[in-house]
Parts: structure tokens; C-alpha cells; sequence
């Protein structure tokens, strides 16, 4: 039998002043199943919370129905009122008569009438409400972080500090990412290497860092607390435990026409290649598609001259199986390709480069040591012409719509530290606006326009093309002077959109993480949970959850290790009861539900099942309730009614629907 | 030329002896040429037919031959192949059970039409043999105990044989002599559904209501329909709130259609049989249609399922609010 309290709250005057709360506490007392019925100044206040406690005891209540704010509030409040008072917490339900009535509504006779219907709804769920037990599982203590850039480097390192096991997945060979290959920084101009290879050092030596570079996610299994990850670690030709990292086989490799990655492909490296002389792990690796002995079976020169005999051309891929109670994506970005840019003549001139590019021409590490030479003929360039957002805030469908956000800036670098060091350059930069909201970015871009003379031009890039003579003629507007220029330049610098990495989509997909439609992964929360993704156990680190600097990456990557280790640090991990269930009695094994469930929580097995007409073996539907979020996607689908979700039944949004158009 | 029986019959025997399969399910003759019904045969082929009259789907039987040990041999016609073809991917057969022997339709004939016309005491068909172009606009001798009469085929086939688009067999293990189809398409599917929608909103609610208001819930269109395959229909769940039960009112039984139009939604596949099992002749198939017209003109989706598949690029509820308005 049924005995429901109601409990009606005045919010202060929140709902009081739109709301007839006594009315509505006597209306709804004269419900079926009600036996008590009161209302409160502030029912989630100690004394509140008493009165809930103490009229439970006394009329030996079965379920609690509380008129008062979003159950987003006090659900979890009144839950624990509940169970104090001796009831299962999940026979409470809460009547929203702020946020959806008193808070929208001016009328106080059609506000209260309306608050009535609304606790009515919660009266009639409440009599269908039955007793749920939160489940609990267990909490693998190792965390897996998916790409080795600045992100997952500090992300990993935070959570190793914490003195928990972590793994770096990195698909290149070493890592490092983007930020391996700058330059100087800004908006400080301090020397990108220098920051980040200490870093790179000391995720390699951190006793609880285990580094799976050149190696990729295969398959993740499971759920928070509980992944199981199949990671293919690709073969480098080269036994990791023998090789001294000498570098003897990358001096002597015959073959050198593979463009050079860490390059930019502006020069060339062998099939047997480091990537970069800090590389970390500081470990060869071999180009099959490039290398002589595996495209004629002739050559072996590397292994002829390694002295540690590491080469070993018959290694094959590895797949390893790990469990980790966390995992972070870090996958960052890339820049996309230009192909449908014509008019910038980027695959055309030579002279015409990327950011990216012209970060490796000035780095003394660089294919030109640093000096600043034109790719086409290794002369100086008198006269650079840089072009911002180009495939940037792009609404014609060949870019992106986004704000690259990092153009601005780094362009500023590049400017201001081509006329610090070439002084008799004409620098002259294309832009639609220039972003630089950070700390102390708008005095680094207004150096570089007022100190270093560096020719701001506000004003898109129409055409570059040449003039005949080998010079590039860059053809703009500059719409403040409201009038069409050409600049005859030496070379031309694009600041090409920056976007998710090609790899993400599918890592995505695999994580059962959500994306935009741009490819960044989605937060839960874009302003309370930026750093987690809306699937539990999944965090975000970087550039890969949107464009970020290197600071807001750091920022933000320290910021994911906290939400892991906070997840680690538990033993057991509470799961939330109203989950969905399939009734094996009825489930038809159609699969409908699996194909909707954006969590990816249900799986089939085969039931013996007894429904009256004999034993019979059926294929039906299990929900793991530990991914299951309860999002109740696969109870609206389900065409037999088999499936339905825990502390929201059909029977009880029936009931509800029909109190509200009684 | 025509389809024989004799010559399906033919081939059926053969698979059997093939070692293709252990038992059949075909057509079985009735006490009147047009009354044939499903049947299965275990040992031998006695009153084993396939003619003008065998328009009953037969692939949900499927569901309880594939529970038994060894295959069924089962005669699929286009139509029902889909129907077969959507049981197998909603795992409701066991496919490795069945060998589905694709026959082929040149359109079923529907009795009723025939006694519209005024034609009694009919005891066999025939096509006149001068004609023999094939396309549909053949002229059929209807046999009587009163003697000949000549009736065009079209006039006389189901109408879900005319709104058949196409007849190609899907998913079938064999497809036998598939050149004797004939095409029978009207080329006017969604006129019935077009009609409706061009409706006034009282008219069109006037027009379902008595529509609906005939179903005497003899349950004969969920039975036979092979997307209505549940395990158990939430209509028999008492669990459910809307099993079958004492209407409290006469809007229950419209609301049962229109329940069950949403549970096929996506789904259905146009075979039909809910429309030709009717005894009350309730045009149910008019409701399914509507929404595969609209699937595919809001949604762009004809091949998959549409309650199961989310874009971003799916139209906005305004959206369809709107395009939907135009029709009131
Ligand atoms: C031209 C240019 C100049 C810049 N200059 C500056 C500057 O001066 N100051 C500044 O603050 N910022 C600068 N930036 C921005 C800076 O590069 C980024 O903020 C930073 O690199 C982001 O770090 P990340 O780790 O998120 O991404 P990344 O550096 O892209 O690292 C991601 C890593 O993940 C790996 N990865 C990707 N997918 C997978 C996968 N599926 N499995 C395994 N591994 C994977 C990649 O190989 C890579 O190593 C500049 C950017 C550009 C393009
Ligand atoms: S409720 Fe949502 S998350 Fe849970 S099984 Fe159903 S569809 Fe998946
Ligand atoms: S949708 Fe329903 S009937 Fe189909 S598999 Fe899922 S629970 Fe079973
Ligand atoms: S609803 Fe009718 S037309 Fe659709 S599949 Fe079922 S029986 Fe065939
Ligand atoms: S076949 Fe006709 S009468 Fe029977 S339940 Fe269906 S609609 Fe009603």
C-alpha cells in the first residue's frame, strides 16, 4: 500500500511569490495515496529536511514527493533525507515548481493551478516508484593517455606525480608532437625545444611512465574504471633493447628521397631515420615503404654497420593488452591541406610555405640551420608577406568555420622575429582582425606592429601569382585605405586553419566519445566540465578538444590529470541505478536498442527463457549497467516494450502523462 | 510464358533430394482454386500449389520452422523478400535454417475484385493465349461454371500488387526463373497517401476515425505482418498499459493502429498484407505508406532504418512542423 508525503517549498519567496503553496499543499493532500501534506519556508535546510524526516517516521511514508526547485538542485539532497529517514532513496521524487512554473509564470491563480497538475505528476510516478540499489565496481589504477604532444606529456606527468601508473600511446615515433617543432614561443619567445625537451626527458625516466610510441589504439573494451585497451605497437625493424641510439645506420642508409616529416618534408631523411636529435625515445626507426631491402630484398647497409646488431628487418607489429581505469585523449592537430586554396599558389611556388614550414626554416635545428632561406633558391628573402586565416573563419565551404585561434599570434612571432633578426626585411601582414586576448598577448602583437615595424594590413588575400620574373605578386585589399594593392615578395607565409588530427574521428568512435561536427571532441560541460568527456572515465587534453596555445594546453592538460586522479583514487565507483533493463521474457533480440545506445552499453547473449510456452533458448538484450548512462534512448526504441529504464518506466511516464491530462 | 506449378514443383523436388533442405513451406490448394493457404510439407507435395491466388507472404513462418532441427525450403515472390530479408537482420530467424527459394510473381489476383465485377462460381484462370506480350495488360479467361468471362488483368490484381515497384528478389539463397515476372505497377503508390494528405485536417480525421472505427481487432494484420515480429506484442503485455482489453472507449481501437503504424515505422516493408488480411477492408497500409513518403522526402532515407539512424543533417522538428503544415 501506498502512503505518499508531499512536501510543498516557498524557496524564500522563489516560488512563494508566484505560487499559492499552501493551496497547492492542500490540494495535493487530497490526493489518492497522500497522507501527509505540508509546506516549508526551505525545505533543503536542516529543519526542512527534519520535517521530511520526522513525518516519514510518524505516518510511515513509502514515498516522498517534494514540490521545491530543479531535481538538477536537491534531488541528490532529498535522496539522503530520504534514506536517513529510513527509505530507499530512490522513492523520492521532486515536482519542479520553480525553475518550470513560479520562475516563468506571472499569474499566481494559473502558477498555482499549474503547480497542482505538476505534484499531481509526481504523485502518480511516485506510486510506481520501486526500491534501486546503487551498484558499485572497481577501479583499475592505471591510466592511459592516447597521443604523446605537450598535452598528453603534461597530463601524463601530473598523473605519474600523483604516484599513479600511466601510459603515453603515441602514433609517431617519438614524442614531442606540434610543439617539437617550433621555434621560439610566445608570447615570452623562449625557445620551444628548450621548454618542452626537459619534459620529453622526463616523461621517459618518470618510474610510473610506461611509453608506447609508434604504436596506436586498436580497441577499447569496457567502461569507467574498467577499460580494456588493444594497443598495436607498429615494428620499428629496430629491438628497442638492444639499439644504443648511436644513429650509425641513419648515416649509412642509401636511400634518401623520403621527405622529412619532422621537416615539414622541406628536406630529406633516410628509410632508417630519428626523427630529431632529442627524440625520445632516441630510437631508429624503418620506412618499409622507402627502405631498399624491403622493396628489393638487396641493401641491409644498417644492419651491416650496427654495431649492436638491433636491426631486424622480421619484426612484426605487436599487439599489447592492457586495463586502465582511465583514459585521455590527446590526440591535437594538424594543419589542413590547401588544395583548395588555389589562389595562394601554395602547391604551385615553392616560395609560397606554411606556419608550420617557416617555424622549421627559422629553427636552428631546421633544413636551412635556421637562416632564413627561400625554399625555390636559398636566397634571403627582402620582402615576406604573411596571410592570416587562411581556410580561418571560412564560410565558403573550403575551410573551416572556426578561429584557428593560435594564427594571430604565432604570426606576430614570425613577423617580429624575422625583423629582430633580418632588420633590412619588409614584413607585411594580411589579416581580418587581430585576436589577442591573453595575458600580455596584445602588448606582444602591438610590439610587433609599433616596435618592430612589422606593416599590419587589414584586408583579405585575393591572388598570388607570378610575375614572370620568378617574383611572387601578392594581390590584396586593404579596406581601411579602401583600396586594391599588389606586393611584389620574395616569399609568402600562410597561416593555413588548424584542425583535429586525422585520427581522432575514429579514436572517437571508439571511445564512444562525442564529436562536433569539426572533429574536436566534445566536453560534457563547455563551461562546469571542459575537461571530461560526456562518457564517463574519458578526459580531454588540448588542442584536440579545440585550438588552445601551448599554455592553455598545459592549463588545461594538468586540469584532465586532476579528473583522473580524483577517478583513480577511488576504490570502488558508485554507478547510478536508473539504468535500462531488458525483460528477457519479452525482449525480441531485434537489436533495434543496440543501434541507438550512443554508449555503446548493450550487447546480446542467449537466454534460456520459460514464458509459459516451454524452455526455449532467444537471443536477447543485456545492458551493462556500469556504461549505460541512463539516457533512456534504447527504452523509446524498443518496439516490444522489453526494454525500460530503472526510475523512469513506461508505466511511470504513462501514469505521469495521464495525471497531467486528467 | 506462364508460371507452372508443376515446373516450381519440379524444382522444389529437386533442392529436396539435393540434400538442400528437409522440408517445404509453400502454397497448399484449398477446397476453391482461389482459396490456397501457407502450408508445410514434410513427405509428400499432396495439393502443392503456385498460381495466380498464392499471394500469402510466407516468410514469418519462418520464425518458429527455423527453431526446428534441419532447413526449410521456403518460396519467397519479391515482395516477401524484403520482409525476410528485414526478419534476418532483426535476428528473429535463424537464416542457416532456411533455404529461401526466390519464385517469381507476375501479380496475384484478388477475388473480391473479381466478384465486384459481377463473375460468380469461378473454378479456374487462364490467360489468352493470343496476348502474350507479358507486360500486364494482358486479358485474363476466367473460368465459371457459367462459362467464360474476359476480364483485364489489371483490374483484378491486388493492389499491393500494383504498387509493387519492383520485383527483384532480395537475400535469396536461389532466385528460380525470375525473367517470368511481370511488372504490374500502376505507377500510383503514394495516390492513396497523396489524397489523404491533401485532405482537410477534419476531413482527414473523419476519414480515419470511421476507417479505423471497422477493426473488429481480430489481430489478423499484426499477425501477418512480418515486421510485427515481437516475441511478444506489447498489445498482449498486460505489463504494458495498452494490452488488448475491454475498450473504455471507441478511440482504443484507432489508437492501436496507429500505435502499431509507429512500431513499424522505419521498418515496414510495403509488403502489403496488413491491407489484404483485413476482413474489414480497413486500407492500413495507407498509414505505413504515409510515413515512408515522408521518411523519405523529410529524412532522405529509404534503406535504413529510419527510427535507428541520427545525422546531423536530419531535419528539425520545426522543419518537418512546417513542410507538414503545407499539407493541412
Ligand atoms: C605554426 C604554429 C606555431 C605555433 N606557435 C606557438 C607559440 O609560439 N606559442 C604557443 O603557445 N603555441 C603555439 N602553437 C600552438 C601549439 O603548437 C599547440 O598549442 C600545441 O602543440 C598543442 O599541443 P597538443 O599536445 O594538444 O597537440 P599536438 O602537439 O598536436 O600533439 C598531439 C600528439 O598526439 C599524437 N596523436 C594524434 N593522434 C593520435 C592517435 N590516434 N594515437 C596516438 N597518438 C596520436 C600526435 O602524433 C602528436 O604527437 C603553434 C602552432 C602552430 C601550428
Ligand atoms: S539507457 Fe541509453 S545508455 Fe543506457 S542502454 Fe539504453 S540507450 Fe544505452
Ligand atoms: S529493442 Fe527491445 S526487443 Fe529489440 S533487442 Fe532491444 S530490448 Fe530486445
Ligand atoms: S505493416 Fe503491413 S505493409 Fe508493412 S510490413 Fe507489415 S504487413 Fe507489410
Ligand atoms: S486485420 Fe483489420 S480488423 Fe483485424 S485487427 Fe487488423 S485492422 Fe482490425
Amino acid at each position: 500500500m501506498n502512503r505518499i508525503g508531499v512536501f510543498v517549498c516557498h524557496c524564500g519567496s522563489n516560488i512563494a511569490a508566484a505560487v499559492d503553496v499552501k493551496q497547492v499543499a492542500e490540494a495535493l493532500g487530497r490526493e489518492q495515496n497522500v497522507v501527509f501534506s505540508a509546506e516549508y519556508q526551505y525545505m533543503c535546510s536542516e529543519n526542512g529536511q527534519k520535517l521530511i524526516k520526522n513525518a516519514v517516521k510518524e505516518n510511515a511514508l513509502t514515498g516522498i514527493v517534494v514540490c521545491s526547485c530543479s531535481p538538477r538542485m536537491h534531488e541528490a539532497t532529498f535522496r539522503k533525507t530520504a534514506s536517513e529517514a529510513g527509505i530507499n532513496p530512490y522513492m523520492v521524487e521532486i515536482a519542479n515548481i520553480r525553475e518550470q512554473c513560479s520562475w516563468v509564470h506571472k499569474d499566481i491563480t494559473a502558477a498555482t493551478s499549474k503547480a497542482i497538475i505538476l505534484g499531481r505528476a509526481a504523485i502518480a510516478k511516485v506510486r510506481f516508484n520501486e526500491p534501486l540499489t546503487v551498484g558499485e565496481s572497481g577501479v583499475t589504477k592505471r591510466a592511459l593517455v592516447i597521443g604523446g604532444g605537450i598535452a598528453g606529456i603534461q597530463t601524463a606527468l601530473d598523473i605519474a606525480d600523483a604516484g599513479y601508473k600511466v601510459d603515453i600511446v603515441e602514433k609517431k615515433p617519438t614524442i614531442g608532437g606540434k610543439m617539437a617543432q617550433l621555434d621560439k614561443t610566445f608570447p615570452t619567445l623562449d625557445c620551444a625545444a628548450c621548454i618542452l625537451t626537459p619534459k620529453m626527458v622526463e616523461a621517459a625516466r618518470h618510474e610510473n611512465i610506461k611509453l608506447y610510441t609508434y604504436s596506436e589504439v586498436e580497441e577499447v573494451k569496457g567502461y569507467v574504471g574498467n577499460f580494456s585497451v588493444k594497443i598495436r605497437k607498429k615494428a620499428r625493424y629496430v629491438r628497442e633493447n638492444l639499439c644504443s641510439g648511436c644513429g650509425a645506420c641513419a648515416l649509412k642508409c642509401p636511400s634518401r628521397n623520403s621527405g622529412n616529416e619532422f621537416n615539414t618534408g622541406l628536406d630529406k631523411r633516410g628509410a632508417i631515420y630519428i626523427p630529431f636529435a632529442q627524440a625520445i625515445p632516441n630510437i631508429p626507426v624503418i620506412d618499409a615503404e622507402h627502405c631498399i631491402k624491403f622493396r628489393t630484398g638487396k641493401c641491409g647497409l644498417c644492419q651491416m654497420n650496427c654495431a649492436a646488431q638491433a636491426i631486424d628487418f622480421s619484426q612484426k607489429d605487436e599487439i599489447i593488452e592492457e586495463k586502465y581505469g582511465a583514459i585521455v585523449a590527446a590526440t591535437g592537430f594538424d594543419i589542413i591541406n590547401l588544395d583548395k586554396f588555389g589562389e595562394y599558389g601554395y602547391k604551385t611556388y615553392p616560395d609560397v610555405v606554411t606556419s608550420l614550414e617557416f617555424e622549421r626554416i627559422m629553427n636552428a635545428a631546421g633544413p636551412t640551420k635556421g637562416h632564413l632561406e627561400r625554399p625555390s633558391d636559398g636566397r634571403q628573402p627582402k620582402t615576406l608577406v604573411f596571410v592570416q586565416c587562411v581556410g580561418s573563419r571560412d564560410t565558403s565551404g573550403r575551410g573551416k568555420e572556426y578561429c584557428s585561434k593560435i594564427c594571430c599570434m604565432y604570426t606576430a612571432k614570425h613577423a617580429m622575429l624575422t625583423r629582430e633578426k633580418y632588420p633590412d626585411t619588409d614584413v607585411y601582414v594580411f589579416y581580418i582582425d587581430v585576436r589577442a586576448p591573453g595575458k600580455n598577448f596584445d602588448e606582444f602583437y602591438r610590439r610587433a606592429a609599433e616596435q618592430y615595424g612589422v606593416h599590419y594590413i587589414k584586408g583579405m588575400v585575393g591572388k598570388i601569382y607570378d610575375d614572370g620574373n620568378g617574383n611572387l605578386m601578392v594581390r590584396g585589399s586593404d579596406i581601411i585605405a579602401n583600396e586594391q594593392l599588389t606586393i611584389k615578395a620574395d616569399m609568402v607565409i600562410l597561416a593555413a586553419a588548424a584542425k583535429p588530427d586525422d585520427s581522432a574521428r575514429s579514436l572517437g568512435t571508439m571511445l564512444t566519445a562525442s564529436m562536433d561536427t569539426n572533429d574536436f571532441f566534445t566536453e560534457a560541460h563547455p563551461k562546469l566540465r571542459p575537461v571530461e568527456s560526456p562518457t564517463a572515465g574519458v578526459f580531454l587534453s588540448g588542442f584536440c578538444q579545440g585550438p588552445k596555445d601551448i599554455p592553455e594546453t598545459v592549463a588545461q592538460a594538468g586540469a584532465a590529470a586532476v579528473k583522473v586522479i580524483g577517478l583513480l583514487s577511488k576504490d570502488r565507483l558508485k554507478s547510478n541505478p536508473c539504468v535500462a533493463r531488458s525483460d528477457s521474457l519479452i525482449c525480441s533480440g531485434c537489436s533495434n536498442c543496440e543501434k541507438v545506445c550512443p554508449f555503446g552499453a548493450i550487447t546480446y547473449a542467449d537466454a534460456r527463457v520459460n514464458d509459459g510456452t516451454g524452455m526455449e533458448t532467444r537471443r536477447v538484450a543485456v545492458v551493462n549497467e556500469a556504461v549505460c548512462h541512463g539516457c533512456g534512448a534504447c527504452a523509446a526504441a524498443c518496439p516490444s516494450g522489453a526494454m525500460d529504464l530503472m526510475g523512469f518506466t513506461s508505466k511511470q511516464i504513462f501514469a505521469e502523462v495521464d495525471a497531467v491530462c486528467r | 510464358m506462364r508460371i507452372e506449378s508443376d515446373i516450381i514443383l519440379g524444382k522444389v523436388k529437386r533442392l529436396v533430394s539435393d540434400g538442400k533442405a528437409d522440408r517445404v513451406f509453400a502454397w497448399k490448394k484449398g477446397n476453391f482454386c482461389y482459396d490456397t493457404e501457407p502450408s508445410l510439407f514434410t513427405d509428400n507435395y499432396v495439393g502443392f500449389t503456385y498460381d495466380d491466388f498464392c499471394a500469402a507472404n510466407l516468410c514469418k513462418f519462418m520464425i518458429n520452422e527455423s527453431k526446428k532441427d534441419g532447413k526449410t525450403l521456403v518460396l519467397i515472390k519479391p515482395c516477401d523478400s524484403k520482409g525476410l530479408a528485414l526478419l534476418e537482420k532483426e535476428h528473429r530467424i535463424n537464416r542457416e535454417r532456411i533455404y529461401a527459394l526466390g519464385v517469381p510473381c507476375a501479380g496475384k489476383i484478388d477475388m473480391d475484385k473479381i466478384r465486384e465485377n459481377g463473375v460468380k462460381g469461378v473454378i479456374g484462370i487462364e490467360e489468352e493465349k493470343e496476348n502474350v506480350s507479358c507486360n500486364g495488360d494482358e486479358n485474363l479467361i476466367i473460368k465459371t461454371l457459367y462459362g467464360d468471362k474476359i476480364i483485364p488483368k489489371k483490374s483484378v490484381l491486388y493492389d499491393k500488387c500494383l504498387s509493387c515497384t519492383d520485383k527483384e528478389h532480395v537475400g535469396c539463397d536461389e532466385v528460380f526463373m525470375p525473367e517470368l515476372s511481370e511488372d504490374t505497377y500502376d505507377g500510383k503508390k503514394f495516390e492513396g497517401v497523396k489524397k489523404i494528405e491533401n485532405m482537410p485536417s477534419d476531413e482527414r480525421f473523419s476519414f480515419w476515425r470511421s476507417q479505423l472505427s471497422k477493426c473488429i481487432r481480430c489481430n489478423a494484420c499484426r499477425n501477418v505482418c512480418p515486421v510485427c515480429s515481437c516475441v511478444k506484442c506489447i498489445f498482449d503485455n498486460d505489463n504494458s498499459g495498452i494490452a488488448s482489453k475491454a475498450n473504455s472507449d471507441d478511440f482504443e481501437e484507432n489508437l492501436y493502429h496507429i500505435i502499431r503504424a509507429f512500431h513499424v515505422c522505419g521498418r515496414c516493408v510495403d509488403c502489403g498484407e496488413c491491407s489484404r488480411v483485413c476482413p474489414e477492408k480497413i486500407p492500413l497500409h495507407l498509414l505505413n505508406r504515409k510515413y515512408i513518403k515522408d521518411i523519405k522526402e523529410l529524412y532522405g532515407y529509404e534503406k535504413e532504418p529510419a527510427l535507428l539512424t541520427f545525422t546531423k543533417s536530419d531535419a528539425e522538428p520545426s522543419v518537418i512542423y512546417e513542410r507538414g503544415e503545407k499539407n493541412v
